[in-house]
């Protein structure tokens, strides 16, 4: 039983593995900091800068999470990542209908700039970086997180962090659009040609592999859907009038860290060297910094297993080695409970200790690259690669990632590696400690977080004091304009900007664009 | 080609089942894979996909004529938007209805959701052995 996944050797993602790559030094890619960069963005890479280490966490209502941010930074975390519940990524504000149940459960309930207001309250935004995971709705909340910087006297040129933003994986795998796909293509490109002029220290959009994984695909499926929407994104940008250099060097990344360990670290060697060649060979960016791909890594929560809580312990600590032998730029490490329930802060400390852990005790951010030019990993890389650019030929023959999304082509994919994988788990061929293999019968019990029952009462009540209070005509003003710049070809930004000064909430502002752009349904198929 | 009919329902034809996503979570892996198995399992499957209100998805199953709904939440949102299903279900006199639901659903939620008439619980991990069997009992026993 437990020697069968070693039966027919195949990575996680299904590449054949030999049973021996001998060293092969002319393999051995450009040294670190050198184009295209396989080995790493930077000559020294940790030895300059450690990553950041920068935990997803959100729930119940601003406060307690503006609690919890700061509990984090004291236990030595050294950026910010915000999770917001369901209605606020979905556009609709704590009171609406649509929200009911959903308010605070999987992140933070932000209806308003006040809310925005409380989340950071005492938190500073010129020190601090701060990334958001938010997509449909990113150009609104982006707004109010700039505000509140204003208002505490930071000016935008000094804000630093990231913007999710990544609409097309929201299509292809998590799901969470609310406006066809090329009226929300034209809102990112904003927020891009905003980025550019205004916050040049802010990256407005985070390319992400992450959902992709986590809905079932591959590492080469991740791989290539992820850089085939960053190529569709450099296109929209080229076409608005920006220069390739002008915005290239802020487009960021976000990969998962799955369970094969070599397999993963070759994925994000691949992806360094393939975007560096598309950036400077297919689109002639002339610098450096347009080059270089620079990620964020979370460790897989799709590998997490309700069984035996506390082998996930184990699972994230290689993974996160994983992202950092592979260079990762940030990372967030799961904690163990997470297929329960959002992690208790017993859980997420103990996450934060593992990376802690790997930084100062392991040794292995002394040398960049250290497995560069072992046989196995410099083949797996150029296998990676390979398969993916197969991938991203096939999507630019559908003509490009929004056509082949409207045939469903990387959703099929997907859900077919998906079934396979779980077939695969069904049958033994693939071991899951705890699950399918190494069954204790008894459970191991965990302390699980508790959202508070009273958190949507107590948004809805804020929601309708500000309803009561705003100065209704200035935020009624500014939602007209916004509408007509939204139906005219003016950045939206600046408009938007107006509507969350006046108070104006999520929901409004989303439903205004979407009188203008209109909603969009997948056809659901099986 | 349709899946081969098993199990002892054949000659009432065969389990007609509701998968749906209530709510406003997306993540549909799960439920994908639920509907898949189910399918080669023989069963009908009637896919109603995302955001289901709980009105929407009772107004499925009644159109529908199905025996057995399958709910997959992972957003937490599962103790809220379950317990109004099954309430809807009972007004509508579809008592007989089999409602199972998977999802990330801790133990005492899953006691919580038991108790309100849920006849199974998938916990991250089940098997689709498991469920399909699950589903079989619920579909059977009810109709």
């Amino acid at each position: 039983m437990t020697r069968r996944s070693l039966d027919s050797p195949a990575t996680l993602s299904g590449l054949p593995v030999e049973r021996i790559y001998p060293a092969d030094a002319a393999r051995l890619p450009e040294p670190p900091g050198e184009y295209p960069y396989t080995r790493g963005i930077h000559r020294t890479m940790y030895r300059g800068r450690l990553w950041t280490m920068r935990q997803f966490a959100g729930f119940s209502t601003p406060e307690e999470t503006n609690e919890r941010y700061r509990y984090l930074l004291a236990q030595g975390q050294t950026g910010l990542s915000v999770a917001f519940d369901l209605p606020t990524l979905m556009g609709y504000d704590a009171d609406d209908p649509m929200a009911a149940g959903e308010v605070g459960k999987c992140g933070a309930p932000v209806s308003s700039l006040e809310d925005m207001e409380i989340l950071f309250a005492g938190i500073p935004l010129g020190e601090v970086t701060v990334s958001m995971t938010i997509n449909s709705p990113a150009a609104v909340l982006w707004a109010m997180y700039l505000v509140v910087a204003e208002k505490q006297g930071v000016a935008w040129d000094r804000v630093a962090g990231t913007l999710q933003n990544d609409i097309l994986k929201e299509y292809i795998a998590q799901k969470e659009y609310l406006y066809p796909p090329r009226p929300s293509m034209r809102l990112v490109t904003d927020t891009i040609e905003f980025g550019a002029r205004h916050t040049p220290r802010f990256n407005p959009i985070s390319i992400s592999g992450y959902h992709i994984r986590e809905a079932g695909s591959t590492a080469v499926q991740e791989l290539a859907f992820t850089l085939r929407d960053g190529l569709e994104y450099v296109d929209w940008a080229l076409a608005r009038g920006l220069a390739i250099d002008e915005f290239a060097p802020r487009l960021s990344f976000f990969f998962n860290a799955h369970n094969d360990f070599f397999e993963e670290i070759a994925k994000f060697r691949a992806a360094r060297r393939l975007w560096a060649r598309l950036m400077r060979e297919r689109y002639g960016a002339r610098e450096e910094r347009s080059w270089k791909l620079r990620f964020h890594a979370q460790t897989a929560g799709c590998s997490l297993t309700w069984q035996q809580p506390f082998n996930n312990v184990a699972r994230t600590t290689f993974q996160a080695l994983a992202a950092v032998l592979g260079g990762a730029q940030s990372l967030h490490t799961n904690s163990l409970d997470e297929a329960y329930a959002l992690p208790s802060e017993h859980a997420v400390t103990l996450a934060l200790r593992t990376q802690q852990v790997l930084a100062e005790e392991s040794g292995v951010p002394a040398e960049p690259d250290p497995l560069g030019g072992s046989g196995y990993l410099e083949r797996l890389t150029d296998q990676i690669e390979e398969a993916a650019l197969e991938y991203m030929d096939q999507i630019d023959r559908l003509g490009g990632m929004i056509p082949a999304i409207e045939q469903g082509f990387p959703q099929r994919e997907i859900a077919e590696a998906s079934y396979r994988y779980q077939r695969a788990i069904e049958s033994g061929g693939k071991i899951v400690v705890g699950v399918n293999a190494f069954v204790s019968p008894a459970g191991e019990g965990v302390d699980l977080l508790r959202v508070d029952q009273e958190a949507q009462s107590r948004q809805v009540s804020r929601l309708a004091r500000l309803r009561a209070r705003r100065h209704r005509t200035r935020f009624e003003h500014a939602l007209a304009a916004l509408q007509g710049a939204a139906r005219g070809s003016a950045n939206t930004m600046p408009f938007i900007l107006e509507a969350v000064r006046a108070y104006a909430t999520v929901g409004e502002i989303c439903r205004a664009l979407g009188e203008v752009f209109g909603s969009y349904q997948e056809a659901c198929t099986v | 080609m349709p899946p081969p009919r098993s199990g002892s329902r054949l000659e009432m034809g065969r389990i007609r089942v509701l998968v749906a996503k209530p709510g406003l979570d997306g993540h549909d892996r799960g439920a994908k894979v639920v509907a898949r198995a189910l399918r080669d399992a023989g069963m009908e499957v009637v896919y109603a996909g995302l955001r289901q209100t709980p009105e929407m998805i009772v107004e499925t199953a009644l159109a529908e004529d199905v025996q057995v709904i399958g709910l997959s939440v992972l957003s937490g949102a599962h103790s809220e938007l379950v317990s109004r299903v099954r309430k809807l279900l009972d007004a509508e006199g579809l008592e007989q209805v089999g409602l199972v639901v998977g999802g990330t659903i801790p133990d005492a939620d899953a006691d919580q959701l038991r108790k309100q008439g849920v006849a199974a619980v998938f916990q991250p991990g089940a098997s689709l052995e498991q469920i399909v069997a699950e589903v079989r009992k619920a579909g059977g026993l009810r109709a």
